[in-house]
């Protein structure tokens, strides 16, 4: 598990970008809800936002695994998940471009996403549909220059900034699909304001990179902005899936570790009744729980990175890696506040922003109850129970 | 323009320090390039762009783990590196002599260092480098420019800047001034394993320094009372004239 130089580089270069947007610069953007502009910026400088896309259109041509070290880093960094939101849809998001896309779409749409000219979001999750995908009710209908799209999208990431949006659409009814998975189709096209209507949804943290509701209607979308066959939209979809959990589950463990790294430093000085408060059991023994269950859940991340990139399937691992960084990174920071008594109540000590940053990676992209179904159905072979 | 910048590879300067003896414990150590060399590895980079063509070479002198650095310099823009491998102890003179050695038939206008290294802190290589190749050196530069076949280096000094022009070839020392050095970018980090990194061994020189013992500055006494209230301001005042010279 050991790093190689050249990761090594990765995440120390990084590391090194994100230190001028410190715990202030993140604390004042939580406060006025304004997205990292300059962050994303100096992201994409470096050349970070394709670190996992082909070098021919501008990419690193790395995998996934340097891609979750990008964003363990990122996550760890003062910014947390607003650091990590801000980039996070740019990383993996695209991936079915590169999968299926043509060479005349890659060339189209890769080179200003890798150079940060143009932002994406990700319009998959429907309100009525939630984790059944297969339900959702967006459809898309032929028309002579292409289709047009009637529906709405909720939990659409930076959808205020995105100039593009990737839009699954159901092409045929549910009903009329031998396979449910079948009938549905993906796009990248503009998010084209005149039809899009764009709802930012008031939430719990991470308050600098929106969460949106999108309402399309009858937005047109050229023929040449369809991704992959018409009806294999879910197909396509799929194979970013694990890499994005693979990634949240990087950032769980880089947020989890930040709050370990503060709960831990509070506990040496903070001295009450004449003694460290990290000389008491009751402090150590939490903080000692949470250093293993981090280490444990980084393990299972590389161990499902590194089978992705070498092509292998790791759906369970991907799975369990979300789940048990989902569960180790909100265990740590729910322990740094409560190490930091009621001063981790305090914004000025950021614990309790790290809390509500961590939130989405335990709820987000799956719930941690259907990861264990999917784990007590695919691993054990149990009946399926959904 | 072609410009060879000597780099150092050193203990992280957020390492905490455990004393081993007659060295210092390395084990869990994270090693970086000495800060004051990447405003050199910086000053060496714009200095090519400037000039619109030429090349920048890294040199270092360590074993083989420098070579680590080393890729972190090419990744930050600089075109090669070359590793004198040796095992280099205190003694600035040796480390001059086995650069020296190497730099002997170099024509590259320049020669930068940091003004110092991050670990031991003794600003003798560069100027010694000088010495042993008959060039000039200026050291402590915190900006220069080239105006052609001189540089025009501008040192801070108490309450002002001293312009010192220098002919080149020249070896200079960079100082923290307005080289703050550029982020590795991805590219950078992909493209640096592409270029040369040539190792081998250096010119044995003696070390003529040995370190016999090495041990912890002594524990911070205790904080001194001088006195209360505003009678206490004159010897204060005087203490921290005198003996703190902190006024």
């Amino acid at each position: 598990m050991d790093l190689t130089p050249e990761q090594q580089s990765i995440r120390d270069a990084v590391q090194k970008l994100c230190v001028p947007f410190d715990d202030d610069y993140w604390l004042e953007r939580d406060r006025s809800e304004e997205f990292p502009f300059d962050f994303h910026r100096a992201i994409a400088d470096g050349g970070w936002l394709g670190i996992a896309m082909p070098e021919q259109y501008g990419g690193g041509g790395l995998g996934v695994t340097e891609a979750a070290l990008m964003m363990h880093t990122v996550a760890n960094s003062a910014g947390a998940m607003s650091a990590a939101s801000a980039i996070h849809i740019n990383i993996f998001g695209p991936h079915a471009i590169v999968v299926f896309g043509t060479d005349e779409q890659k060339q189209r749409w890769l080179p200003p996403l890798i150079r940060g000219e143009t932002k994406s979001c990700f319009g998959v999750t429907e309100a009525d549909a939630g984790l059944d995908t297969t339900s959702i009710a967006t459809t898309a209908r032929r028309t002579d220059e292409g289709y047009e799209i009637h529906g709405k999208k909720v939990w659409t990431s930076t959808a205020q900034e995105a100039d593009k949006i990737m839009l699954l659409a159901r092409t045929t009814p549910k009903e009329e699909c031998e396979r449910h998975t079948d009938g549905m189709t993906l796009f990248y096209t503009d998010l084209d304001r005149d039809y899009c209507d764009v709802t930012t949804i008031p939430k719990m943290g991470r308050a600098s990179v929106d969460s949106c509701e999108v309402f399309v209607d009858g937005l047109p979308v050229p023929a040449e902005d369809r991704v992959g066959e018409e009806g294999q939209g879910f197909a396509c979809l799929l194979h970013s899936l694990n890499p994005e959990r693979i990634l949240i589950a990087a950032e769980a463990i880089g947020i989890g570790r930040n709050a370990l790294a503060r709960a831990t430093e509070y506990a040496k000085t903070r001295v009450v009744f004449d003694r460290p408060i990290g000389q008491n059991q009751a402090i150590q023994h939490p903080l000692a729980q949470s250093w293993m269950e981090l280490e444990a859940a980084w393990m299972m991340t590389m161990r499902a990175a590194s089978l992705y990139d070498s092509g292998e399937p790791c759906g369970l691992e991907a799975n369990a890696a979300k789940y048990l960084a989902g569960e180790a990174g909100f265990q740590a920071c729910t322990r740094a506040v409560m190490t930091h008594g009621g001063m981790g109540y305090a914004k000025e000590f950021h614990v309790e922003r790290l809390l509500r940053e961590v939130m989405i990676a335990r709820l987000a992209p799956v719930s941690p109850e259907l990861i264990l179904c999917h784990i007590a159905e695919k691993a054990l072979g149990l009946p399926k129970s959904y | 323009m072609n410009v060879t910048v000597c780099v150092k590879r050193v203990p992280d300067t957020e390492t905490r320090v455990r004393i081993d003896g007659t060295g210092i414990e390395t084990t869990g150590v994270k090693f970086i390039v000495s800060p004051y060399d990447e405003f050199a590895v910086e000053a060496a980079l714009r200095t090519k762009e400037a000039a619109g063509d030429g090349a920048v070479s890294l040199l270092s002198l360590g074993d083989a783990s420098t070579a680590e650095s080393l890729r972190a310099g090419l990744a930050m823009g600089a075109d090669s590196a070359l590793l004198l491998t040796a095992d280099v102890g205190l003694d600035g003179l040796a480390t001059a002599k086995a650069l020296a050695n190497e730099l002997q038939g170099s024509d590259d206008a320049l020669i930068l260092f940091g003004v110092k290294a991050a670990d031991d802190d003794q600003q003798q290589v560069g100027p010694m480098v000088a010495t042993l190749l008959n060039r000039p050196c200026v050291t402590g530069v915190a900006s220069f420019e080239v105006q052609g076949d001189m540089a025009v280096c501008h040192r801070e000094v108490e309450g002002g800047v001293e312009v010192i022009e220098v002919d080149l070839p020249a070896v200079l020392t960079i100082t923290k001034g307005e080289y703050e050095p550029r982020y590795a970018s991805l590219k950078g980090i992909m493209a640096a394993k592409r270029k040369p990194l040539e190792e081998k061994e250096a010119t044995s020189v003696p070390e003529r320094l040995r370190v016999d013992r090495l041990s912890e500055p002594p524990a911070r006494a205790a904080g001194r009372i001088v006195g209360e209230g505003p009678d206490a301001v004159p010897e204060l005042l005087r203490l921290l004239r005198e003996e703190a010279n902190a006024l």
